[in-house]
């Protein structure tokens, strides 16, 4: 039970609640003034813009290779840059891991090391080697560490940086040789399930997804959100830049793929059909940007034209969810990893 | 007090949407006649666009690959 108020706690008490009352006013303008803002260069349509453009021709993609290797559900996979070798990792009983679901995964850019994480709520780096009687595992250096799972992880333009994302909402950028936190991003309001890194032309910023269904572009070097995107209707379980870094896609649990344009600051597609019901897990672009691939919860990929808005295939061959999807560095093929324990590469 | 820590969250709340406000903008129609006109030249390059024959894509010949 409370003690009685004096009169200056009272006092204190009514101010406090004005000002919050003032600061939330102010709050619900800004969000209005936003969307004013947004809309007033609204102007046109992508596909509209794109209606002069050739249409796709049919695209002929099959699975050229399946990679049975795993035990369990694939959950993550990486290419590296010389094109060849793929990291992948699953839900496995492993015995080098402490725990048993690695969902993220990614190749360092020299190719000579892996990191990974996942309920372990860590990020540790794997160095490589072609050595098979070296125990790899014990050189496992721990690099990241959050208060919940991590959901991605990706090097920076080296080997010595690793940004990742988490279920406690924050990503973080790591130096990987001392294991310091460099910089923390938050903002997300809910799990961060994706992130992936501005191409490097672009600038030191990147976008992450998560349950909040907001889509965030962050500042790598002052922390900061500096654009915000809130159009899904459920968990943003996957982002990617566009090539030339002036746009996103995101794949949600709504059964929709979206474009984000940064320069216009909004969305401005969404690749969706009244018979995809299911989520989309992964998507990525090929190398013109013209092709979005989504791997869906119903075993399925789409391929969508990111110009006309349509869909330009459909690819069967998994036997159950596909959990990721990269197109490889050279841009002649994609992989998708799956819970049916494969991995398949199309072209 | 949890009002004030309210009041902090709150300030951080404005404070990142003045920001977000802010930010300078394009039309529409210049930005997606950006994005068209990139994929346009690069689509060349665009092995996976074009389609590639089975001579030079690495992965439909029938090669073999290893588990590391």
């Amino acid at each position: 039970m409370r003690s009685p108020l004096t009169p200056e706690m009272a006092t204190q008490e009514v101010q406090l609640n004005e000002t919050l009352a003032h600061l939330k006013t102010e709050s619900e303008t800004l969000k209005t003034k936003l969307e004013e803002e947004r809309a007033k260069l609204h102007d046109v349509e992508l596909h509209q813009v794109a209606e002069k453009v050739e249409g796709l021709g049919q695209f002929v993609m099959k699975t050229r290779r399946t990679l049975k290797g795993h035990g369990n559900k694939v959950l993550c996979m990486d290419w590296c840059k010389d094109k060849r070798r793929i990291v992948s990792s699953s839900q496995e009983h492993a015995v080098t891991m402490p725990c048993t679901w690695v969902m993220a995964c990614a190749y360092a850019p020299s190719g000579c090391a892996v990191a990974c994480g996942g309920l372990d709520n860590k990020c540790s780096v794997y160095p490589l080697s072609l050595d098979k009687n070296e125990n790899l595992a014990a050189k496992k250096k721990s690099v990241a560490m959050h208060t919940n799972y991590l959901s991605a992880c990706s090097f920076t333009n080296s080997d010595m940086q690793i940004l990742t994302s988490s279920g406690d909402g924050t990503c973080a950028l790591w130096d990987v040789e001392s294991g310091q936190l460099l910089q923390s991003f938050h903002g997300h309001a809910a799990d961060v399930l994706c992130l992936d890194l501005a191409p490097s032309e672009t600038g030191n910023t990147f976008v992450s997804g998560g349950c909040d269904k907001k889509a965030n572009v962050w500042d790598m070097r002052s922390g900061q959100c500096i654009q915000s995107f809130e159009t899904h209707e459920s968990d943003i379980n996957s982002v990617r830049y566009y090539p030339s870094g002036d746009a996103f896609a995101s794949g949600s649990d709504d059964a929709t793929c979206r474009l984000y344009d940064l320069r216009a600051d909004r969305e401005v597609a969404i690749y969706s059909k009244e018979s995809i019901i299911f989520g989309v897990s992964s998507v990525d672009f090929s190398l013109s940007g013209r092709l979005l691939f989504g791997g869906y919860n119903d075993y399925t990929i789409n391929v969508w034209d990111v110009l006309k808005g349509t869909r330009v295939s459909i690819l069967f061959g998994h036997e159950n969810r596909v959990s990721t999807l990269r197109v490889s560095p050279d841009g002649t093929a994609f992989c998708t990893g799956s819970w049916d324990h494969t991995l398949r590469i199309w072209a | 007090m949890s009002g004030s820590s309210n009041i902090v969250a709150m300030k951080k709340v404005v404070q990142q949407l003045r920001l977000e406000a802010g930010i300078n903008r394009v039309k529409v129609s210049q930005a997606a006649a950006d994005l068209q006109q990139f994929c346009l030249q690069h689509a060349q390059q665009d092995p996976l666009l074009t389609g590639m024959s089975s001579s030079n894509n690495p992965f439909r010949p029938q090669a073999v690959c290893s588990f590391l």
